[in-house]
């Protein structure tokens, strides 16, 4: 069977992109490998872990369990785009600040989803937080400090507005 | 790893995807959220030829009351199940399930009825799907047939789908007064698969429940009606601790848990008596504020 291609027209990180893709690819490694966008991370490429999350049509995805042709005519967001528009410069130094990362790998996907619980614009417990980060693995931190520096944003955030 | 090669079609209408369904069969496969099927692809553990892409159909998404149903699409996403005020009214159970269906990023792209058609084991919707009498709705080129939930979940990822049939809506009876549901489940993880979960839905005339459907899921092969343990509570009231003790008694007949190394059939079986007791107290709290 020879390989498949399609072409996909979509926007990554706000930039219109136009590429011819191998059917079976998926969308992270088309990210990183033909964009070079290597800020979202594969780790399980089955669903589990959480490190290739990107946004997708402003959700929070899997990147692995998405093929790279059905974000055709999506509005993509990495972790590069969504730094550079400053959405989450609070949650990043708050990581930084609380030491919130160790070897960094599921960095990236722990900010995707924790953008989407701050995007909520509600308070949230602890216990609440650690829920919603359920689904992104971290296995160096024990998470502590991942939920604190997300509990300490949330807080200013809804103390500002 | 990297999924294999296969042949892959955006389709523009169901008519087009019954098409492809009926002149390939088995080897193509109905690509709708992919948090099953793209897991599946990845570790190489299905090499389907084609993949038919249904997510640009909008008329198999949406949720709407009709009359004495909701209408809940087969591409509805969990998140918008989740989200809709229709169903936190109309199907608190499938309201309460939602939270433990996977992780946000899963429920962002999952679809309901991509839950019902696999029928995993341990999925929370078929489960819901079975309590509440649903209706679940097929396509093909020939026509469209209603198959109820009772019929429809035939075991380990078996349902009544034929292969050249879409399923394309389920209709889910609104909760009536007086009743009352309960979901509970039992993960190692929030959001893992259940080692043992039920949805209950009862009917509460005056203090007697006057129809009990236990559904027990993550312990069988498919979502199980137990019939003893229901007929035990049928009848008494919620508050009667014989009866909750015969219901969880009953159990031993109704199912029979799988074996797996990490929760063995006894410890299943001893989580859903667990799981009873407290959502029938649960239930008798909800029958008394209700």
């Amino acid at each position: 069977m020879s390989e498949e291609t399609a072409q996909i027209v979509l926007t990554v990180n706000g930039e219109a992109i136009t590429r011819t893709v191998a059917v079976r690819q998926h969308l992270v490694d088309f990210l990183r490998t033909e964009l070079g966008l290597t800020g979202s991370h594969i780790g399980c490429e089955h669903g589990v872990c959480g490190a290739c999350s990107v946004r997708v049509d402003g959700r929070v995805v899997r990147g692995c369990l998405m093929l790279a042709a059905q974000a055709d005519g999506a509005e993509v967001v990495t972790i590069e785009g969504l730094t550079d528009t400053g959405e989450i410069a609070d949650l990043q130094a708050a990581f930084v600040n609380r030491n919130a990362l160790q070897c960094g790998f599921c960095t990236p996907g722990m900010l995707m989803t924790a953008a989407e619980l701050l995007a909520e614009k509600q308070a949230k417990s602890r216990e609440e937080i650690r829920t919603f980060l359920s689904g992104n693995y971290c296995r160096c931190t024990g998470f502590q400090a991942i939920v604190d520096a997300i509990e300490t944003t949330l807080a200013k955030r809804l103390e500002q507005r | 790893m990297k999924a294999p090669k296969f042949s892959y079609v955006r389709a523009d209408s169901v008519e087009q995807v019954l098409e492809l369904l009926a002149e390939h069969g088995e080897d193509a496969r109905i690509l709708a959220g992919g948090q099953s099927l793209m897991p599946t692809l990845n570790m190489r553990l299905s090499q389907p030829r084609l993949l038919i892409d249904i997510n640009r159909l909008r008329e198999l998404s949406g949720i709407e009351r009709r009359g004495e149903h909701v209408r809940i699409g087969a591409l509805t996403r969990h998140a918008d199940v989740a989200g809709s005020a229709t169903v936190a009214r109309h199907l608190p159970l499938i309201a309460e399930a939602m939270p433990h269906v996977a992780h946000v990023a899963v429920r962002n792209r999952g679809t309901f009825g991509g839950s019902i058609a696999l029928a995993d084991p341990a999925a929370e919707m078929p489960a819901c799907a079975l309590s509440l009498g649903a209706t679940l709705v097929l396509r093909n080129t020939a026509g469209r047939r209603e198959v109820a939930a009772t019929d429809y979940f035939q075991g380990l990822y078996q349902t009544a789908r034929r292969p050249d049939e879409l399923l394309v809506e389920a209709l889910i009876p609104v909760q009536q007064p007086g009743c009352v549901s309960v979901f509970g489940e039992l993960a190692q993880r929030h959001g893992d698969f259940a080692i043992a979960g039920v949805a209950f839905h009862l009917k509460v005339d005056g203090r007697a429940v006057t129809d009990a459907r236990l559904v027990y899921f993550g312990s069988e092969d498919r979502p199980t009606l137990a019939q003893r343990a229901g007929a035990a509570i049928d009848g008494c009231s919620l508050d009667d601790a014989n009866a909750v003790a015969a219901a969880e008694s009953a159990l031993e007949q109704d199912l029979s848990p799988m074996d797996s190394p990490h929760a063995s059939s006894r410890m299943r079986l001893h989580l859903q008596r667990v799981l009873t007791r407290r959502a029938l107290a649960t239930a008798a709290q909800r029958a008394r504020a209700a």
